[in-house]
């Protein structure tokens, strides 16, 4: 299958080796990967914050390169969700929505292309500790992703996966929130955090690298020994 | 920003950092949420009962005009009297005229939000009337002298150490920490209340079209007392509480119990028909049902959110709302808080001074999850944001998303940008800290990881 990356800025920047672990196990699995590199964001931040007009303009650019994928893939549940759920929506009553609509049945999060498009859970991983998942909110409720990232871990050799209280609670990011209501974002963040060290798992893993670039930001910060780490990660472990 | 939105950054900002509060709140509401999923299961099909009750409200909704005429028609066939209040202020003479005629002095008064939202308890204690609150949770914050923490667990935020103080201090009693004893002296103050009262004040969960009834569901009895007692009864309600016929609350009362509390029906379940009736042995003598619309009849014109008025109050979206479990039910500063307040308040009470809630969201969609009558409300959270921006756009922070989409669309632009990033962030680590860190709201509380050296794009091209 000809499988197209979308790259999020983020995860372009801070996270590349997010990007370079899908690369590995998607070509391993024999299919052809692309990465259109004019690509670089969804247009969620500005959509987000209300100003729709303005996040057409970056959407369009995503939409244009993007709409005749065989299959676009997505390492963030977040991002996932603006363009298989919002784009219709921004693009409702618009020439593009057939466009946006066919994006929106070709695109698919990481962890749900493998399981409920390729119908793949074990990728030969070996990762040896104890980890617990977060549920990113958007791939949970925006795209109803919850069992697949755990099948794919129970299939990892030497893994030990430890439920947490919390883990359908939102970590806070939430995008420009955490920026705008830094107080909030930062209590969330912290009851997700406690939650997940409650378990005494080793690493918190999520398939959304927003959230955790937020919950490692407050680890680092108080000084605790839990790490974050991308399901894609984990996965191309060996 | 408007001074709503200044009040609730200071309030968020000083509650979030109360870990106190910040325990309480998580333990009660984590129990709540073990009550409520142990009593989900006694459904048959939960999600079918959510899908059927929202189908309903949305029948009660779009014939609105129908169900209301038909329920005033009924009730006032057995002598009630129906008033129509558009505004609150309207709702609110109209009751103080109902007192001032029932020539009363003391006013009981039994859970309701609707009259918080019409600041009913300020306008009669301005009168020179009592008003008493007779639900425990609203008795407690009354004698506080603050508003609701909580539609429906109004004392939430305080412990019974600090009930009992209060009671120490405001009705003489004896330090306790048992919850049977801190009730009895509640009930002891009440009862006299109850016995003196000219005129009882309730709310409703539903009014039934077909049949010409109200609906009060409680939990303490206290509700009966208020509307049997008293000479006159007064009942307010939102127009909302509409639902077209008596056998939708086989589903709705125990949906109600369930997502709001954890409970398989609430302990106790009133349909009121009508004042006295001649050859009954008690019971008000007068009835007055007064319909408030105070701009529900505005969401109701926007086809887009006009699933808000499904709301049947339980509370189950503030009980799973991790900003509500955050900074808690003041720092609102509504009369509805938590996902249902931020999506109905600007409609209620103006878009430009209350759209700061509708941004105050992750968008996490838990509250969407749990509501009983399927409100898609952190989708209209988003509506807000976009609908504030479409009345009164602020041109700067256009500017800065015109810029953002420049700069994301543009590869050289982009690359440029991910250069810069990588050679200021020494500087950037040396400011960190000071008021000139240019990325303060997020380095106060966390670590920002820096550019990495090759960026995914810069590997890819390289790898190829």
């Amino acid at each position: 299958m000809n499988v197209t990356l979308f790259i999020p800025c983020f995860v372009d920047s801070c996270f590349p080796q997010v990007g370079m672990h899908m690369v590995r196990i998607l070509e391993r699995l024999g299919h052809r990967v692309t990465c259109p590199e004019a690509v670089a964001c969804c247009g969620q931040p500005a959509f987000n914050s209300g100003y729709w007009d303005e996040a057409r303009i970056v959407a369009d650019k995503t939409l244009h390169h993007l709409r005749d994928a065989e299959a676009v893939v997505i390492a963030s549940g977040s991002c996932g969700a603006m363009l298989k759920v919002f784009y219709p929506q921004l693009y409702a009553g618009r020439p593009e929505e057939a466009a946006a609509q066919r994006l929106s049945e070709h695109t698919w999060e990481f962890s749900d292309f493998l399981v409920s498009k390729l119908g793949v859970t074990d990728l030969g991983a070996r990762f040896p500790g104890k980890v617990t998942f977060h549920d990113g909110c958007h791939g949970l409720r925006e795209l109803g992703i919850k069992s697949g990232p755990r099948k794919l871990l129970e299939k990892v050799r030497d893994l030990e996966l430890i439920e947490m209280g919390d883990a359908e609670t939102c970590c806070g990011f939430g995008g420009t929130f955490a920026a705008k209501f830094p107080m909030i974002s930062t209590a969330m963040g912290e009851v997700k955090c406690a939650s997940a060290a409650d378990t005494g798992a080793e690493y918190m893993v999520s398939n959304d690298s927003s959230c955790l670039m937020h919950l490692q930001g407050l680890l680092s910060r108080q000084g605790k020994p839990l790490k974050t780490l991308h399901l894609a990660q984990i996965l191309d472990s060996q | 920003m408007s001074n709503a939105a200044q009040q609730f950054l200071e309030a968020a900002g000083t509650i979030t950092r109360n870990l106190r509060h910040r325990g309480l709140i998580q333990t009660a509401l984590r129990k709540y949420e073990v009550a409520r999923d142990r009593k989900k299961s006694a459904f048959n099909d939960w999600s079918a009962a959510r899908q059927s009750a929202a189908e309903t409200k949305w029948d009660a909704i779009n014939h609105l005009d129908t169900y209301l005429t038909e329920f005033a028609s009924k009730i006032e066939a057995r002598g009630t009297k129906v008033h129509w209040c558009t505004t609150g202020p309207e709702a609110r003479d109209t009751i103080r005229g109902i007192i001032k005629d029932a020539k009363a002095k003391c006013v009981v008064k039994s859970k309701a939000m609707t009259a918080e939202e019409i600041h009913l308890n300020e306008a009669l204690e301005k009168d020179g009337f009592e008003v008493v609150e007779s639900d425990l949770g609203e008795f407690i914050v009354q004698l506080r002298k603050e508003p609701p923490y909580h539609i429906v667990f109004p004392a939430m935020h305080l412990t019974r150490d600090e009930i009992s103080d209060l009671f120490e201090r405001e009705l003489g009693s004896a330090p306790t920490r048992e919850p049977e004893e801190l009730t009895m002296i509640a009930r002891r103050a009440l009862r006299r209340k109850y016995i003196q009262a000219d005129v009882g004040i309730t709310g409703a969960n539903f009014a039934i079209a077909e049949t010409g009834m109200v609906s009060i569901t409680e939990n303490e009895g206290n509700a009966r007392l208020t509307s049997a007692l008293p000479r006159v009864m007064v009942t307010l309600l939102g127009i909302e509480k509409i639902l077209p016929k008596l056998e939708d609350l086989a589903l709705f009362l125990p949906l109600l119990a369930t997502a709001g509390a954890g409970q398989t029906v609430t302990g106790y379940n009133t349909l009121y028909g009508g004042p006295r009736q001649p050859g009954e042995s008690d019971g008000p003598i007068e009835w007055h049902v007064v319909l408030l619309d105070n701009r529900r009849t505005e969401l109701l014109a926007d086809p887009e959110q006009r699933d808000a008025l499904h709301c049947i109050r339980c509370g189950a979206c503030l009980n799973v709302c991790p900003i509500f479990r955050n900074v808690g039910g003041h720092t609102y500063g509504t009369t509805y808080s938590g996902p249902v307040g931020s999506v109905i308040t600007p409609h209620l009470r103006g878009m430009q001074e209350w759209k700061h809630l509708s941004n105050a969201s992750s968008l996490c969609g838990a509250c969407t999850e749990a509501c009983p009558v399927k409100i898609d409300l952190h989708h209209h959270l988003l509506q807000n944001r976009r609908n504030a921006v479409g009345d009164s756009p602020s041109w700067i922070e256009r500017l800065a998303w015109r810029a953002h989409a420049f700069a994301v669309n543009t590869p050289a632009l982009y690359q440029f940008g991910q250069e810069v990033a990588r050679i200021v962030e020494p500087l950037r680590l040396r400011l960190q800290g000071t008021p000139l860190d240019p990325v303060k709201s997020w380095t106060r509380t966390r670590d920002l990881p820096p550019v990495a050296p090759e960026s995914f794009k810069e590997w890819w091209r390289n790898r190829r």
